[in-house]
């Protein structure tokens, strides 16, 4: 097919956060979306049936998501770079096969709007309620890479970042937006295509006979031979060996799961990211992340203007957790205030690691974003 | 013979997976060497030739072919396959499953797949009933048949698999059973180098699970049945290719037609941009 618009959109653009999503997928080379009607990540599907066949890539609407994150799966192993979009009942069904694709080692990307939960909930309305099932969703041991932008022009960025984070440790990473972000509109600044940093997958050396599936490298992770380049490609949703054969005992399963944990937990310093704003001397921090997160900084800052010395941590990374910097903050503070978009689910993991070092509040909310005057309240407070 | 001795599909074949999971008197070690038989003859590059399957005992078919081969979650092959070719349509990419995982948990896939015409090959060994996890009714149990959740007989009505397939859009829908084995290599070779969604049926037997409830014999047995019961009628309607209980077994190929696939659908960008210029 013929590529008649560039796939990177150099320039300013006033843009809501879903389309922001879809052109930073094509702005690094997503050249497959497969996806299902849904609200509120409709938008990214219906940017990519525009796109897509403008870059010479396919988009195809699925029949249901559990097919939409197979077909992904299945077109990253034809070695091109592919990514779905959903929301929470949508989300649950993708769970199936995102293990699958934990278990393959398949690079690839999934996006979830979160809107509120549990079942059909509030179609319209944001929600964060997805937090806990992004880590545990899908059955068995497994560790996840989620990522949690706060502006579309994360969402174009963090987009980016998803695919190279899945590239290199081959698995699915999931980029867990919220309803705010996903349809708010503002300024996105595409770069240069030059200035996009790519990554993309190892590749084996050449074929022979000894070739092993999955025998990983010093950094856990083995390199991925494509369907169609003569590597005769075994791969398998059971517990297999480093040629990929399936095998059944303890040991292999032990072995198996270890590695696949171990190459996010061993990388954890290369993988999570956080942002702070007036925490050198804070005494009072606001941990956040996605929407809430601009709530909290406005909260800070009017905290700060009347003299309170709060801060914020947000986090770019949930999982895998931050656990170091939440017990660095922990020693450091009196109070930790955690604004969420659900009945506190991240809060747990935040009085996990603080230890007991301070006082950990949960602020949940249901439907709707916390307003600054919200965490303001709680900040002054607790100052007293 | 002689342990030396090499099989002819050999190269097709990881021997160091053998012995295969497969019960003695199953149809799907005839089946699968009816699939290498047709892969090699149909002169397809074998580096471009991809296996993917979902789970049960058809399942397992890919783990043993020597190409690329994919595994999957049970009833998701076909989704999977339509990404690989969407993917890369240099790809022959086929998809070798059972009934239960096809047209039970993946039934929704498959009609979908068929509607748009994405041009992957179907092969569903149909063995009437779960056969990995002991022996269930299935999709396809036929009405009364005995199996371990049906103990007084099935009381659900059964799919007509090819009906199915031609209604749902396929472009070629065959029918054979394990016996038929030049006939069954020769249409799968057919169908690897039909462009479109094709569907073939293997009638296949479980001897172990549903032929032994269901007093069929053992696997030799269900065979002598397929031989003396199988009516070949090429083109007829797909409704009226029967396949009862303890009747006749009406095989062949009934659908072989042409139409535009998923992918040269796709719009012409070219005219897009003159006539669209937004």
């Amino acid at each position: 097919m013929n590529n008649i618009k560039p796939a990177v959109l150099t320039g300013e653009h006033f843009m809501n956060g879903d389309y922001a999503c879809a052109e930073g997928a094509l702005a690094c080379g997503c050249r497959f979306f497969a996806g299902y009607p849904i609200t509120p990540a409709t938008e990214i599907s219906e940017k990519m049936s525009r796109r897509m066949p403008e870059v010479g890539g396919i988009f195809i609407q699925m029949e249901d998501e559990m097919a939409s994150m197979n077909a992904i799966l299945g077109a990253s192993w034809a070695g091109v770079k592919s990514m779905t979009a959903t929301s929470g009942p949508g989300f649950s069904l993708m769970m199936e096969n995102f293990g699958l694709g934990i278990m393959m080692e398949v690079p690839c990307v999934l996006v979830n709007i979160q809107r509120g939960g549990p079942s059909t909930g509030l179609p319209t309305l944001v929600g964060q309620q997805d937090m806990m099932q992004a880590r545990w969703g899908s059955h068995g041991d497994y560790e996840v890479i989620a990522l949690t932008p706060s502006s579309p022009q994360e969402m174009f960025d963090f987009t980016i970042k998803a695919f190279n984070l899945s590239e290199k440790y081959r698995l699915p990473v999931l980029l867990m937006s919220d309803e705010i972000v996903g349809h708010m509109t503002e300024k996105v600044v595409i770069p240069e295509e030059k200035d996009i940093k790519i990554v993309n997958r190892k590749k084996p050396e050449k074929y022979t006979d000894k070739y092993l599936m999955y025998k990983a490298d010093k950094d856990l992770v083995p390199p991925m031979a494509n369907a169609g380049e003569g590597y005769k490609v075994i791969t398998t949703g059971l517990t297999h060996d480093e040629k990929g054969y399936p095998a059944m005992n303890a040991e292999a399963q032990e072995k198996l799961i270890k590695r696949l944990c171990d190459k996010i937990l061993k990388n954890k310093a290369d993988i999570i990211e956080t942002q702070e704003q007036e925490t050198e001397d804070a005494e009072i921090i606001v941990v956040a992340y996605g929407s809430p997160a601009r709530s909290a900084l406005s909260a800070v800052k009017l905290a700060r203007k009347e003299g309170i010395k709060a801060g914020l941590l947000r986090l770019i990374t949930v999982w895998p957790f931050p656990d170091e910097k939440i017990l660095e903050v922990a020693n450091k503070v009196k109070t930790i205030i955690v604004p969420e978009i659900n009945r506190g689910q991240i809060v747990r993991e935040v009085e996990r690691c603080s230890y007991g070092k301070c006082n950990v509040i949960s602020l949940p909310k249901l439907g709707n974003i916390h307003t600054p005057y919200e965490i303001l309240k709680v900040i002054k407070e607790v100052s007293l | 013979m002689s342990m030396n001795e090499i099989h002819p599909m050999d190269k097709l074949i990881r021997a160091d997976r053998m012995p295969h999971i497969w019960c003695s008197g199953c149809g799907l070690g005839t089946n699968f060497i009816c699939y290498l038989t047709a892969m090699e003859k149909s002169g397809l590059d074998l580096n471009k030739c991809v296996i993917v399957s979902g789970i049960g005992c058809t399942g397992r078919i890919p783990g043993y072919t020597n190409i690329d081969s994919f595994h999957t979650t049970h009833g998701r092959a076909i989704p999977f396959a339509l990404g690989l070719k969407l993917a890369n349509p240099e790809l022959t990419v086929t998809v070798f499953s059972g009934d239960g995982d096809l047209f039970a948990i993946g039934g929704n896939h498959f009609i979908h797949a068929a509607r748009r015409n994405v041009d992957i090959n179907i092969i569903c060994v149909n063995n009437f009933n779960y056969g990995m996890t002991g022996g269930q009714f299935g999709p396809t149990t036929p009405l009364d048949a005995k199996t371990t959740t049906s103990p007084y007989g099935n009381y659900e009505h059964p799919f007509n698999l090819v009906d199915l397939a031609a209604a749902s859009g396929a472009v070629y829908v065959a029918r054979w059973t394990s016996i038929h084995v030049r006939r069954l290599s020769k249409s799968i070779e057919e169908a690897l180098l039909k462009k479109g969604f094709t569907f073939i049926e293997i009638i296949s037997p479980c001897p172990t699970n549903y032929g032994r409830r269901n007093k069929l014999g053992d696997g030799l047995d269900e065979m002598k049945y397929y031989r003396e019961h199988s009516i070949i009628k090429h083109g007829i309607n797909p409704k009226e290719a029967d396949l009862s209980f303890n009747g006749e077994i009406v095989v062949g190929k009934f659908v072989d037609i042409d139409k535009p696939t998923f992918l040269d659908n796709q719009p012409d960008m070219s005219q897009m941009s003159v006539n669209n210029k937004k």
